[in-house]
């Protein structure tokens, strides 16, 4: 059974990025250029609906808390974030899409997948130095959400808020922001 | 292909699902175990049973060393639910592609956007991407996770680090497509 559930889901999200056209460079370098916004509103709208589920089932008791895991904040988190966007934008690919851009059989994907490896091991190979800069160290919190979340093992930025509330809010504005953006702003 | 509505909601599903059933969606770790467990072949100290680390695993690599072995034990037991939710994601996208008659062969081997502003040059191209996918994972690794796991998983989950890294992603990732992509035929 525990090796059932991530090969379903797996397959699941794979075939969503393939059917919302994010295996296509052309849509990611659209995007990032302005002139297709198809995958911003998939993302944002995607973003909004499964926070939506979680907050409704949070709220609930559905799903369960302990099943959340809320990465740390850091300085490296923003410098890591800007190589990231510079590499999306040269390639046309992140991780997931690059992966699975080469099972649709593009050949530049492979080089993708094979640089992402490179790097990977290169990051591995410099983590000593970032650890020792301090940049990794915990900031504004470390790992905390928006709003409390009851029974999390995360602080809140807010901790006055309900986090299942801003959650929810939070949700409803990304969804306003889906229905407002154009097809194109150039 | 779906449109943004039914693609953004059924993509939103599946996230929640992931959360829902196991844990949140996440990428780019697999790119490091999959780099680890390909090191552990050329210098077995990668990956080593230590009964002392708390994971059973320890590795001579501070980063795979990292949380009581945690990377070193996914290297050197690569069947896990992360590794298998990545393979999986390839059989998918695999059975997508098929069912909507596949890639044209120009565009396999470049993104036509990519062609009309660069050329026909598949090394050109195949260059460009090897050193682009070095930076995203290279950057993905330093920020600890990626479009997945960061953007979309931590802001559905309302994570400050969430919305750090896809501003930071975006504010890098928009001016330089503009500076890129001039042409778009």
């Amino acid at each position: 059974m525990e090796m059932i559930l991530p090969v379903v889901l797996g397959v699941a999200f794979g075939f969503m990025l393939d059917r919302v056209g994010a295996t296509n460079p052309n849509y990611i370098m659209g995007m990032l250029r302005l002139s297709n916004l198809h995958l911003a509103k998939v993302i944002l709208l995607a973003i909004a609906v499964a926070s939506t589920l979680l907050m409704a089932g949070l709220s609930l008791g559905l799903v369960d808390v302990g099943h959340m895991s809320v990465k740390a904040t850091y300085i490296g988190v923003v410098i890591g974030g800007a190589l990231l966007g510079l590499g999306f934008a040269l390639a046309g690919y992140c991780p997931g899409t690059g992966w699975t851009a080469l099972a649709t059989g593009r050949k530049d994907a492979l080089w993708f997948v094979l640089g992402g490896l490179l790097g990977a091991a290169a990051y591995a190979s410099s983590h000593a130095w970032w650890k020792a800069s301090g940049l990794l160290d915990g900031w504004l919190g470390g790992k905390v959400t928006l709003g409390a979340i009851d029974g999390s093992a995360f602080a809140a930025v807010w901790p006055a808020m309900s986090g299942t509330g801003v959650g929810l809010m939070v949700a409803g504005a990304l969804m306003l922001l889906v229905g407002l953006l154009p097809d194109r702003v150039r | 292909m779906f449109g943004w509505l039914k693609g953004g909601l059924l993509l939103g599903v599946v996230f929640f699902a992931a959360v829902l059933l196991a844990k949140p969606v996440g990428v780019s770790t697999e790119f490091a175990v999959a780099s680890g467990w390909l090191w552990s072949w050329l210098d077995g100290s990668i990956a080593v049973a230590d009964a002392t680390a708390k994971s059973g695993f320890a590795s001579s690599n501070a980063y795979f060393d990292e949380s009581g072995g945690k990377l070193a034990k996914a290297i050197a037991n690569p069947l896990n639910y992360g590794v298998l939710f990545v393979l999986a994601m390839a059989v998918g996208a695999f059975v997508s592609a098929r069912l909507r008659g596949g890639v044209a062969a120009a565009e396999k081997a470049m993104p036509g956007l990519w062609r009309a502003n660069f050329g026909n040059s598949t090394a050109k191209r195949y260059a460009w991407a090897f050193v682009g996918g070095f930076i995203v994972l290279y950057g993905a690794r330093l920020a600890g996770g990626c479009t997945s796991g960061h953007m979309m998983s931590g802001m559905m989950q309302t994570a400050l680090s969430g919305y750090l890294f896809a501003v930071s992603a975006f504010a890098v990732g928009i001016p330089v497509a503009l500076m890129l992509y001039k042409k778009e035929k």
